[in-house]
C-alpha cells in the first residue's frame, strides 16, 4: 500500500524545528540579549534595611547631658502582607482616627504594595509596649527603631536647636541624605549636624515572595554597621543657663554671658523661648506651627539676630577709642552742664575725669570725646577720621558677623563713612551731625552676642577668642581653628585699665550701676537706656567679674523695660554671683527679678 | 526464548534515554524548585521532590507493565479505553475535586488523579484505531467529521471542567490528520486561524484586514504574475471602497470602517469572479475566498473573545498581549516567570542558587512554572539543551512513526509526537511570554503524578508498538 502522503513528514518536522527555533530565540533575547531581567530578580529578592544612627549626645561644660536621645519606633506596613483586621481594635491601640488608618493605608499601598513604607513615624514607647503585645494579630505590620532627642531640662532651645525628618529639597541637594533621615535645623543641631548625624548602616537581606526575610545577603559581609553620632561638649553651664531663663521669664530680651579668656560662651538667652521638647517627634510639626504663628516670637534668637542700639554701654569703647587715638587723657576734664548742646544728661557733679564719667555715665564727656575723634586735625576728613573710629569698632566684632558656629548670626551695623558722604553730601557732615552715636544711640546697631564678646575684650584688656558654643568634640576634644584664635585689639592695654577702672567706678563707688555691687567680688559694669523706635527704653547692662582675672562677661537686655541700672543690672549682677560662688545671696534681688513681668 | 526479553531488546533505546534523561533532569529541577534547608533530604516524603521520586518510580512499574501487555492489546481495546477515559471526564465534571475553580481532579484518600492527563492516550488509540481502515479517505468529510468528533468530544469534556489549557492541546491532533491525508488547505486554514485569533487581539483590526488585502494582493501577483490583474482588481476595490466610505460618512453615518471594507471586499469580488469564471483561475478564487474568510474571522474573533471567554482566560490572554498591564494581578506570574529567565543570563545561576526559584517568586514552579528553574539556574545553556533534548525525541519519534508496518501504530506514534510537541510549545511559550498563561504541564519535567503517568503510558504504549512494529495487529 503506498503512501501517498510520506512527504507530509517534512512539513511536520519542518514545524517542530521552526516552533524550537521561536522558542530559542526569545530565550536568546531574554537570557542573553537583554540584561534588564538581572536587576529585577535582585530587585525582587535583596531587602536594604537602612540602620539608623543614634545622634551624638550633648553634654553642659560641666559634663551634664543636656541632650540624649530616646527609642522610638516607626511603625512599618507592607500592604501585600496584611490580612483583615479589627481596625477599630488597632486604631484604638495605637490612639489614631479610623481615616487615618485609611490614609496611611492608601499612601503605603500607591508606594507599594510588596515594599515596607511608614505607616506612623515615632510611635512612642508605652504605645509601642502596648502594640507589641498585640502585634501578632496584624501580619504585614512591623516596626523600625528610630531615636528621636529627650532633654534632660526644658532649657537651652535656642542654644540647641533641634531635628527634623529632611525634606525634598534636603535629599536633593545633598546626596548624604535619604527619605526619613533627620537633620539638624537650628543651633547646635544645625551647626554640627556633620558630627551629631554619625553613619548610617545598611543590612541586606533575602526576602521571599512574601516579603519575608529568608537570611542575610552573603552572610552579612555587605553590610555595614551604623555608626553613632559624634558626642559634643558644650561650653554651655546648664545650671547657669536655666537660672537665665528663669530670670528671664516674663520679660522679652537677651543674656550672653562669655568666658573672657577662651571665649567660650557661658550662658546665651532669648526670651520669650520654648521648651525644647515641644520640637520632637510627632507633635513637631503642630508644635511648630503653633510656635511660628506666636506673635511672641518665641522661636526668634534674640542674642544673635536682634539688632539694639547699645546706648551707653557704648562710651566704654568710645573712652577707649578717645584714649588710644590721644585726643583725651585719662585725667582730661569735660564740663557738663546737664548735656551737651542737643543731648540731655542728668545731675552730677562737674567737671570730670573719664573715670568719673563713665561711672556717672555723663553724655557730655563722651559727646565731646567722639568730637574730638572726629575732628581729630591728624587726618585731612572728617571720613578719614572716622573711617579710623569705625576699624576700632570692626576690631571688636561690630558691624561683622563675629564667625561663632550658629548658622544664623546677624551683622549688626556700623555706618561707614561712604553712608554719611552719600545721605549728607561728601565731607558735608560734621562730627555734631553724628554726635547720637557718641553715646550708642543713632544709627549703632548691634547683637547682645556682640556687646558681649566687646565686655570679654574690655575685660581682656585688648584681645577676645570668637565666641563659640562648643567647648570639644568627639573623644579628642577638638575644636574648630578659629576658635582658639586670639584676636588682638590694637589699643594699648593700659587704655583699658582706664576704661576698666571706670567701670569699677560706675559699680563700686557710686556709679549707675551700684545696683551690681557685691561685697566680695569686684564686678566691672556699665548701664545702658537704649532709646528705640518700638516703645519704652530697652535696659542694657555690660559687665564683667572679678576685676582682676575676669571669669565672666556678661550682656543682658531687656526689652522695652526702662533704665539698665533697674531691670538689667541685678539680672547680671545675679547671674554673675550664681556662677561665681554658685549660690545667690540677695533672695530679695532674685525675688523681684523673677516677679518682674514685663508682658503685659 | 524468553519472550519479554526480546521485547526490552527491541525498544528504542534512544527513546528509552531521552525519557529517562528528562524524567532524572525534571527531579533536580522540583527538588530546586521547592527545596527549603529544614527539608533537604532527597527522599523527604513531606516535599514535592519526595513525592515526585514516587511518583517517577510507579511511572516506571507501568512502564514496564506497557512493555510486558502484547501489543494486540492496545489494538483491541482501544476503543474500550477511550470510552472508559471520556467516562471518567462525565465522571469528574460530576463528582470531581474543585481546585481553582475547575473540577478537572478526582480525589482518592489523599491521592489525587487528573482524568484529562490519562484522556490524551486514550483519544489517540481510538482515532488510530478509527483511521487504521479509513485513512485513504481522509480526504472525504464522512470519515473527517467522526474522526474530528472523536478529537473534539475530550476536549468538550475537558472545557466543561472547566481547563482550556488541556482541551487546547487535543486540537493538536489535527496534525496526525493532516499527515494521513486531510486537505492541507483545512490544517493550515486552522492554523491560520490560531495565529489570528492573536494578532487580531493585538492589532487593531482594521489595519488586520488592510494588511491581509495587501498580503492577498501579493499573492495574486504571485500566482498569475500579472500586474495589469492586480492594478485593475485594486482599482476596482479602493473605487468601492471610496464611494462607500463617502455615502457613510456623509449618509448613513453609521457602517464603520470594517464593515466598509468588508462590503467593498464582496461587490468587488463580483466582478472579480467574471474573471476567475473565464480563466479558471481557481488560485486566484481560493486567495479570495482566503480573504473573505479571514475578514469575517477576525471581526468575530472579538466578539466571541468578548462574550464566550471565561474571565480569567480572558484576562491571561489580555495580559500576555499587554492589552492589560497588572504587575501584582493576573500577570504576575508571567513576570516573574519571565524575569526568572532572564535573569538566568547564559550559563544561569547554578543549582539551587536562583533568588527567584529560592524565594517563590513565580507560583506553580514546580509544575507549571518548572521551566523557570531551569531558565534561572542552568541559564541559555540549559534551556537550549532541554529544548535540544525535547526536539530530539520529537524528531526520533517521527522517524519510528514512519517505520511502522501498521497504520494503527503510525498514526498512533504521531498522536504522540503531536501531544508532546503542543503541550512542549505552550508551555515554554507560556513561561517565556509568548503564548497566553494556559495551565499545561511540561511532558515527563513537571511535578505530578497524573502528567507522569500520562506521558509515559502515552509515549510507552507507542514504543511497545515499534518494538513489534514487524507484526502484523490483525
Amino acid at each position: 500500500m503506498k503512501d501517498s502522503f510520506i512527504n507530509r513528514k517534512y512539513v511536520i518536522m519542518v514545524l517542530i524545528v521552526l516552533a524550537s527555533l521561536v522558542l530559542l530565540i526569545r530565550l536568546f533575547i531574554i537570557q542573553v540579549v537583554k540584561s534588564s531581567y538581572r536587576l529585577s530578580a535582585d530587585n525582587n529578592v535583596l531587602r536594604y534595611v537602612t540602620q539608623y544612627p543614634a545622634r551624638g549626645l550633648i553634654s553642659d561644660r560641666n559634663g551634664k547631658l543636656i541632650v540624649y536621645n530616646q527609642a522610638a519606633y516607626d511603625l512599618m506596613v507592607v500592604p501585600a502582607q496584611t490580612t483583615k483586621f479589627d481596625t477599630t481594635g488597632f486604631c484604638d491601640l495605637l490612639g489614631i482616627s479610623s481615616d487615618l488608618l485609611r490614609k496611611q493605608m492608601r499612601i503605603a499601598i500607591n508606594y507599594s504594595r510588596r515594599a515596607p513604607s511608614v505607616f506612623l513615624k515615632q510611635v512612642s514607647n508605652e504605645t509601642y509596649a502596648k502594640f507589641q503585645e498585640k502585634m501578632f494579630m496584624y501580619p504585614g505590620f512591623y516596626v523600625q527603631p528610630r531615636t528621636l532627642r529627650k532633654y534632660s531640662k526644658p532649657v537651652a532651645a535656642h542654644v540647641l536647636g533641634y531635628v527634623s525628618e529632611v525634606d525634598d529639597g534636603i535629599t536633593r541637594k545633598d546626596p548624604y541624605y535619604k527619605s526619613g533621615d533627620y537633620i539638624g535645623k537650628s543651633g547646635i543641631e544645625e551647626a554640627y549636624e556633620k558630627e551629631l548625624r554619625g553613619r548610617r548602616g545598611v543590612k541586606i537581606f533575602l526576602v521571599d515572595v512574601y516579603s519575608r526575610i529568608k537570611g542575610s545577603y552573603e552572610d552579612g559581609k555587605k553590610d555595614t554597621l551604623a555608626i553613632q553620632g559624634t558626642n559634643i561638649s558644650s561650653s554651655i553651664d546648664l545650671d547657669l543657663q536655666e537660672y537665665g531663663e528663669l530670670l528671664m521669664k516674663n520679660k522679652r530680651g537677651s543674656i550672653v554671658a562669655i568666658e573672657p579668656k577662651t571665649g567660650e560662651v557661658l550662658t546665651l538667652v532669648s526670651s520669650p523661648n520654648y521648651d525644647p521638647a515641644l520640637l520632637v517627634g510627632r507633635i513637631r510639626s503642630d508644635n511648630y506651627a503653633l510656635l511660628s504663628a506666636d506673635t511672641l516670637k518665641p522661636l526668634f534668637n534674640r542674642a544673635l539676630m536682634a539688632s539694639y542700639p547699645p546706648g551707653s554701654t557704648f562710651k566704654p569703647i568710645n573712652g577707649l577709642i578717645g584714649l588710644q587715638e590721644g585726643v583725651i587723657t585719662p585725667s582730661t576734664l569735660f564740663a557738663c552742664h546737664n548735656g551737651y548742646l542737643f543731648i540731655a544728661c542728668h545731675s552730677h557733679s562737674s567737671p570730670l575725669s573719664l573715670v568719673g564719667a563713665i561711672g556717672t555715665s555723663c553724655n557730655a564727656y563722651f559727646c565731646q570725646t567722639y568730637r574730638k575723634v572726629l575732628e581729630n586735625p591728624y587726618y585731612n576728613t572728617i571720613s578719614d577720621a572716622y573711617d579710623k573710629w569705625k576699624g576700632y569698632l570692626n576690631e571688636f566684632g561690630f558691624s561683622n558677623k563675629l564667625g561663632t558656629d550658629f548658622v544664623n548670626e546677624l551683622t549688626g551695623f556700623i555706618p561707614t563713612s561712604e553712608y554719611f558722604n552719600k545721605y549728607y553730601g561728601k565731607n558735608r557732615w560734621k562730627a555734631l551731625t553724628v554726635i547720637s552715636m557718641a553715646i550708642g544711640q543713632g544709627e549703632v546697631g548691634a547683637t547682645p552676642l556682640q556687646m558681649a564678646n566687646m565686655t570679654a575684650a574690655i575685660a581682656n584688656r585688648g584681645y577676645y577668642f570668637t565666641p563659640h558654643i562648643i567647648k570639644s568634640v568627639g573623644s579628642d576634644h577638638t575644636i574648630d581653628k578659629r576658635f582658639i584664635t586670639k584676636h588682638q585689639i590694637s589699643i594699648d592695654s593700659a587704655n583699658f585699665e582706664s576704661i576698666v577702672l571706670g567701670m569699677e567706678a560706675s559699680v563700686n563707688s557710686g556709679g549707675t550701676s551700684t545696683v551690681a555691687a557685691m561685697k566680695d567680688i569686684i564686678v566691672c559694669g556699665k548701664t545702658g537706656t537704649a532709646q528705640n523706635p518700638h516703645g519704652k527704653n530697652h535696659a542694657v547692662f555690660i559687665a564683667f567679674a572679678p576685676k582682676e582675672n575676669p571669669k565672666i562677661a556678661i550682656a543682658v537686655y531687656v526689652e522695652n523695660a526702662g533704665f539698665g541700672a533697674t531691670y538689667a543690672a541685678p539680672i547680671a549682677s545675679l547671674l554673675i554671683e550664681k556662677y561665681l560662688k554658685g549660690v545667690v545671696s540677695n533672695k530679695v534681688r532674685e525675688q523681684s527679678m523673677l516677679n518682674l513681668n514685663l508682658m503685659h | 526464548m524468553d519472550r519479554s526479553n526480546n521485547i526490552w531488546n527491541r525498544i528504542d533505546k534512544i527513546s528509552l534515554i531521552l525519557f529517562l534523561l528528562l524524567i532524572v533532569m525534571g527531579w533536580v529541577n522540583i527538588y530546586a524548585a521547592v527545596y527549603n534547608e529544614e527539608h533537604s533530604g532527597l527522599l523527604d516524603m513531606s516535599q514535592r521532590y519526595g513525592k515526585q521520586f514516587i511518583w517517577i518510580a510507579a511511572s516506571l512499574v507501568i512502564a514496564i507493565f506497557i512493555v510486558i501487555i502484547d501489543n494486540r492489546f492496545y489494538f483491541f481495546f482501544s476503543w474500550f479505553i477511550y470510552g472508559a477515559c471520556m467516562l471518567l471526564l462525565i465522571l469528574v465534571i460530576i463528582v470531581g475535586k474543585e481546585i481553582n475553580g475547575a473540577k478537572s481532579w478526582f480525589e482518592l484518600g489523599g491521592f489525587s488523579l487528573q482524568p484529562s492527563e490519562m484522556a490524551k492516550f486514550g483519544t489517540a488509540l481510538a482515532l488510530a484505531g478509527y483511521l487504521n481502515t479509513k485513512r485513504q479517505e481522509l480526504t472525504q468529510f464522512s470519515v473527517i467529521l467522526p474522526a474530528s468528533a472523536i478529537i473534539l468530544f475530550p476536549a468538550l469534556l475537558t472545557a466543561l471542567q472547566p481547563d482550556m489549557g488541556s482541551s487546547i492541546v487535543y486540537f493538536s491532533l489535527f496534525i496526525v490528520l493532516f499527515r494521513e491525508g486531510m486537505s492541507p488547505y483545512i490544517f493550515f486554514s486552522g492554523l491560520l486561524m490560531a495565529v489570528l485569533f492573536f494578532l487580531t487581539l493585538l492589532t487593531n483590526n482594521l489595519y488586520l484586514t488592510i494588511a491581509l488585502i495587501g498580503i492577498s494582493v501579493f499573492l495574486v501577483w504571485f500566482a498569475t504574475r500579472k500586474w495589469k490583474l492586480v492594478f485593475l482588481g485594486t482599482v476596482i476595490f479602493v473605487f468601492i471602497a471610496v464611494i462607500l466610505y463617502l455615502l457613510d460618512h456623509y449618509v448613513f453615518k453609521s457602517i464603520g470602517n470594517e464593515l466598509v471594507i468588508f462590503i467593498s471586499l464582496i461587490l468587488s469580488g463580483i466582478v472579480y469572479a467574471i474573471y476567475i469564471y473565464n480563466k479558471r483561475a481557481v488560485s486566484v478564487l481560493i486567495i479570495y475566498l482566503f480573504l473573505v474568510c479571514s475578514t469575517i474571522f477576525i471581526n468575530s474573533v472579538d466578539y466571541t473573545f468578548n462574550n464566550f471567554l471565561p474571565t480569567h482566560q480572558k484576562d491571561r490572554i489580555n495580559i500576555l498581549l499587554g492589552l492589560k498591564s497588572d504587575p501584582h494581578g493576573t500577570g504576575y506570574n508571567v513576570n516573574q516567570s519571565i524575569i526568572s529567565i532572564g535573569s538566568g543570563g547564559f550559563h544561569g545561576k547554578g543549582f539551587l542558587q536562583g533568588t527567584q526559584t529560592k524565594f517563590k517568586f513565580v507560583p506553580k514552579q514546580s509544575s507549571d512554572f518548572i521551566f523557570c528553574t531551569i531558565g534561572e539556574e542552568w541559564g541559555f545553556l540549559g534551556s537550549g539543551i532541554v529544548i535540544g533534548i525535547y526536539l530530539f525525541l520529537l524528531l526520533r519519534l517521527i522517524k519510528l512513526a514512519e517505520r511502522q508496518r501498521s497504520d494503527f501504530s503510525r498514526i498512533y506514534g504521531y498522536s504522540v509526537v503531536s501531544i508532546l510537541f503542543t503541550h512542549i510549545f505552550l508551555n515554554i511559550g507560556m513561561a517565556i511570554g509568548l503564548v497566553p498563561v494556559i495551565g499545561i504541564p511540561l511532558p515527563f519535567l513537571s511535578y505530578g503524578g497524573s502528567s507522569l503517568w500520562g506521558f509515559t503510558i502515552l509515549l510507552f504504549i507507542f514504543l511497545r508498538l515499534d518494538a513489534s512494529r514487524t507484526e502484523y495487529l490483525i
